[in-house]
């Protein structure tokens, strides 16, 4: 029991990680119909940024909240190329952020080699209801708690955020009141950035990052962010809890490999559903 | 005022507007009528600013408002924020600006923009556009898919408006005895061009409009 719940709260931690991953990709998706295949660059550029700081010297704290920032930019530049040219379309700029991933792979493997680099977190783990919990995984959790509700805050009481949830509703009635709805996109690729920055600084301490560990992270976010259908933020994050716990249930009961390929597996699976339900819904409205 | 000189709007090799001059003067109202497909709302939309003149000129006093086809309202939001979010260009946020009014609105208030009737999103798309403290008001379809009593409703509020407050209006419409009662001018534009223009009195009992838009002439 006490090894269950262990895994249960492991579980919450990694499904949390990709649950910021993932908000990150429907912020993007909703502002501005893109899919940001860079996204888990965000988080390997924050998480290579923090190992960095932390090994100079910089306190924690800073280094964290300055490898976060350089995440936000790296997502303001990855919109710039994608969607800073009036008239793309969600595809090309798709296309782009695909570009702009393998790019990243580039400058990071140039500005910190291609060996994986870890930072290091809260030490130690706390006991709760039998089970030992690594107090980083409590940090992640605690965090993404706090990162959700400001995000709510954020699109539900500030006029900026509800201007982002206008680009959303409808682009042609945001520029009729005046909203320049490329600046917003490029707004939302700043928080998709910033988000997945703070998931690359929360889980650098627990698993090593490298250049191309962007792969496992935009695999996991992506199959959460389609669970919510690329829009819906609360789906999404109960889909990334699922996910995270379904994984680390697998692993934990001995098929330790095989993590990637469970993640693999239920995205084929919830985009299958996903897919015929549209058609269905289409189908419905004609 | 409004003051389009030899406007061209074209979409890639299609063009929607040949040629099109027209004059809306300070506190004027002023109707555009003609049939679907004719270039009303690509005329609404440059206006606004949303679409870029192929050539000729485009020209309107102070802060140019559109009421846009169709509402086009935020249905996620509630009434409230589609208000505040209207005055983007005057950074006026409170709707109480608009609550006095269209006290309907205040009702409204809290819920979503996209349960209401066609009739109260249309007052709340023309809240909206009031939210930006205009000067020039494009009102594209005021009456379109509307009932009567609505419609009448709406056209009351912007008569007065535009008779107590001087905001100039252009009101494009397919509902020509709306038109009519509401404006003492009118152009017509039919596939992109104006075919002709004039006060509503004499345009009414042209047999060309009056069997294109009234349905026979008006007794």
């Amino acid at each position: 029991m006490s090894a269950f719940l262990t895994y249960l709260l492991n579980g919450l931690a990694v499904g949390c990680a990709i649950a910021l991953i993932a908000s990150g990709l429907v912020a993007i998706h909703r502002v501005t119909g893109v899919v940001n295949f860079a996204q888990g660059t965000f988080a390997v550029v924050a998480g290579l940024c923090t190992s960095s700081l932390l090994g100079l010297g910089f306190p924690h704290g800073l280094s964290e909240l300055a490898a976060v920032l350089a995440a936000a930019v790296a997502g303001l530049l990855t919109g710039l190329a994608a969607i800073g040219r009036r008239g793309t379309t969600p595809l090309s700029a798709l296309i782009v952020t695909l570009g702009a991933g393998v790019l990243a792979y580039a400058v990071e493997i140039v500005l910190w080699g291609d060996q994986p680099r870890s930072a290091p977190g809260l030490a130690g783990s706390v006991t709760v209801a039998g089970a030992r919990i690594q107090t980083q995984h409590l940090l992640v959790i605690g965090v993404t708690a706090a990162t959700f509700v400001l995000l709510a805050l954020f699109f539900g009481r500030t006029y900026l955020g509800k201007a982002l949830t206008a680009c959303a509703s409808n682009p042609y009635a945001a520029r009729v009141v005046g909203i320049d709805v490329r600046k917003m996109g490029l707004l939302a690729f700043a928080l998709g950035g910033l988000l997945g920055g703070i998931a690359g600084v929360l889980v650098t301490p627990l698993r090593p990052i490298s250049f191309d560990t962007d792969v496992t992270l935009i695999v996991n976010g992506f199959a959460a962010a389609v669970f919510g259908a690329l829009t819906r933020p609360v789906i999404t994050l109960i889909g990334a809890l699922l996910l995270g716990v379904a994984e680390t249930m697998a692993a934990g009961y001995g098929y330790g490999s095989h993590q990637l390929e469970v993640a693999l597996g239920l995205m084929l699976v919830v985009m299958i559903v996903q897919a015929s339900r549209r058609s269905a819904i289409s189908l419905e409205s004609t | 005022m409004i003051d389009v000189k030899d406007l061209v709007v074209s979409y890639g090799t299609a063009t929607a507007l040949e040629h099109v001059t027209l004059t809306v003067r300070r506190g004027e109202m002023v109707a555009l009528l003609g049939p679907n497909g004719a270039g009303k709302s690509t005329l609404a939309n440059t206006l606004a600013g949303l679409l870029k003149p192929s050539s000729g000129t485009v020209h309107a006093d102070g802060r140019v408002a559109l009421i846009p086809e169709g509402r086009q309202l935020f249905p996620d939001l509630t009434v409230a924020d589609n208000l505040a979010l209207g005055g983007w260009r005057s950074g006026q946020r409170d709707p109480a600006l608009v609550y006095d009014l269209l006290p309907r609105l205040a009702e409204l208030a809290g819920r979503r923009a996209g349960v209401l009737s066609g009739g109260e999103q249309q007052m709340v798309a023309f809240g909206r556009a009031m939210m930006s403290r205009p000067d020039v008001l494009v009102v594209d379809e005021l009456s379109l898919g509307l009932a009567p009593t609505v419609t009448a409703d709406l056209a009351a509020h912007l008569a007065a408006l535009n008779a107590e407050q001087g905001l100039t209006v252009l009101l494009i419409e397919q509902n020509a005895r709306l038109a009519f009662e509401l404006c003492r001018r009118a152009y017509v534009l039919e596939s992109g061009r104006l075919v002709t223009e004039g006060e509503c009195a004499v345009l009414a009992d042209d047999p060309r409009v009056a069997s294109a838009y009234l349905g026979g002439a008006i007794t």
